[in-house]
């Protein structure tokens, strides 16, 4: 691990407006992980665990996360496994017990990919080291990305509840010296292009300070299907995060978004679109399902997520039409 | 907060020495770290950081590099070697440890933004006897080798402990972020069981 200096600001403001070699930590899950490997080496750590960047709290305007809140509070709280079961079961099919009770929601967002070529220093990448090149695109690249990749990068985004977030149009709250601002956790990641290293629209010494997810009544009736290697403990192949709306047999709304395939959490407004209206049966989620494999680009080794994603989103849609 | 924290730990000699030996320590590591050379060393020391570490009800204030994390400063600076360092990569579980009374890795946990209470397999047993979760491990035989066996002990409080956790699957699920090397998967799991019939 490089040296840095160590802080434990004790006012929000006192944090922000750091350089890019500041470095939050909150759970530490992701950070002191990848400065151990030296993929991360930030001169300076600020420990914003102090900070008041708490609280859960439901309301007829949806829900609000303290970024600082964790990932076993965020599961285990009543009402979020209540009105948006989505997000508890996403966040119980992540990591492990003890990570989930280290690993804050607002780090959980800013996960690094876990492509073994992101995460070894001895090989290039373009998002750790711009235009070193990417071993993955014909390397070992089964678990790797196959929507929103590029020549540069093909990583997946490795969040399960991010997945779960995108879907529920959840927004974030950002703050920098200058102020807040609010973006779409779909806007707030960016797709590799060319500029892989760029992974987010965040400024530098900007934080995450809320997750904000707004009302849906109908999403009482959601899940978290995630598909891995390993019952527990592993990151997803594929998953769906989908909310169903059905009515008189037919679909009235849905939600989906997908994880373990994209460069970023996944949402697919295609799918959506050829739920609604139609009937609420198998015919139709494996019509609609066809639509989120459009523009797949499968690599040499991961071909099979294609058809994994299709079967991933009926066996969701499904599971959710049985509880009707 | 914690390091402005007055507390000392000079009533207790015991705890005296620990803080010695943590200051003589901290030189160590920092050789150890691979920083060579006294312009270095002078940065080095420059940039340490005064942690108080409440471990099994016992407070030690250390000067530690911040690099430093919580599984390091146990066993080297406290000589609590009961967390065990397996993978130090936050994969195998080895170094489980409750802050505030919840596992989590101390392998991935920087010793410097610890604020609560450390407890260890050394400080869970009751009144100088085993803690119910150690017995019952005993008794089903749920371990070999025994060096994962701290961490799922820790982890195995935690499960004992929580209500929502009935069936064997929903065990498995919860001491799945503890790895056993010699695949005591069966009798650890058998222990859980055990721990929460009898109430822990």
């Amino acid at each position: 691990m490089r040296a840095f200096t160590f802080a434990a600001p004790a006012s929000v403001e006192a944090a922000v407006g750091g350089d890019a070699t500041t470095a939050f930590l909150a759970g530490g899950t992701t950070l002191v992980d990848l400065m151990k490997l030296e993929v991360l080496t930030p001169s300076r750590v600020l420990d914003i665990n102090a900070l008041p960047l708490r609280g859960i709290e439901t309301g007829r305007d949806g829900l609000r996360l303290g970024a600082l809140e964790r990932m076993s509070d965020i599961a285990a709280h009543p009402a979020v496994a209540e009105r948006y079961p989505v997000i508890a079961q996403a966040l119980l099919a992540s990591a492990s017990q003890q990570i989930r009770n280290m690993a804050s929601i607002g780090g959980n967002l800013m996960q690094r990919t876990r492509c073994g070529y992101y995460r070894d220093v001895t090989v290039p990448c373009n998002r750790r080291e711009p235009g070193s090149g990417c071993p993955a695109a014909e390397g070992t690249n089964r678990p790797h990305a196959v929507l929103g990749t590029s020549d540069a990068c093909v990583a997946t985004h490795p969040s399960d509840v991010a997945v779960a977030l995108v879907a529920l149009d959840a927004t974030v709250r950002l703050r920098d010296a200058a102020g807040t601002r609010t973006v779409r956790l779909a806007d707030f990641y960016r797709q590799p292009g060319t500029t892989p290293h760029v992974e987010n629209v965040l400024r530098p010494g900007e934080l995450v300070t809320d997750v904000l997810v707004p009302a849906l009544p109908w999403a009482r009736r959601s899940v978290y299907l995630k598909i891995r290697d390993r019952q527990s403990y592993e990151f997803a192949l594929c998953s769906a995060a989908v909310a169903l709306d059905v009515r008189g047999g037919r679909v009235a709304g849905a939600r989906v978004a997908a994880g373990g395939v994209g460069t970023v959490p996944w949402r697919l407004p295609a799918v959506e679109a050829a739920l609604r209206g139609r009937p609420a049966r198998q015919e139709t989620y494996e019509a609609a399902a066809r639509q989120a494999v459009r523009g797949a680009r499968p690599l040499t080794h991961n071909a099979f997520k294609t058809t994994l994603l299709r079967r991933t989103i009926v066996r969701a849609l499904l599971s959710l039409e049985a509880g009707a | 907060m914690p390091r402005s924290d007055p507390r000392e730990n000079t009533g207790s000699p015991g705890v005296s020495r620990r803080g010695f030996m943590g200051t003589v320590a901290a030189g160590v590591t920092v050789t150890s770290l691979g920083i060579t050379g006294a312009a270095e060393a002078q940065a080095a020391d420059d940039a340490l950081v005064e942690v108080v570490l409440d471990v099994n009800g016992t407070s030690s204030t250390l000067r530690l590099d911040p690099r430093v994390t919580l599984l390091d400063a146990l066993r080297e600076r406290l000589a609590v070697t009961g967390p065990k360092k397996g993978c130090d990569r936050g994969q195998c579980g080895a170094c489980t440890v409750h802050v505030d009374g919840r596992p989590v890795l101390a392998c991935l946990t920087l010793a410097a933004s610890v604020r609560r209470e450390v407890t260890t397999v050394e400080g869970v047993g009751r009144g100088g006897g085993l803690h119910p979760v150690q017995q019952a491990f005993i008794d089903q035989d749920a371990f070999q080798c025994g060096f994962c066996t701290s961490g799922q002990i820790m982890s195995a409080i935690a499960c004992a402990r929580d209500r929502g956790i009935r069936s064997d699957d929903e065990i498995r699920e919860f001491m799945s972020g503890n790895i056993c090397r010699c695949g005591a998967y069966s009798s650890i799991t058998a222990a859980v069981r055990q721990a929460k019939g009898g109430g822990v």
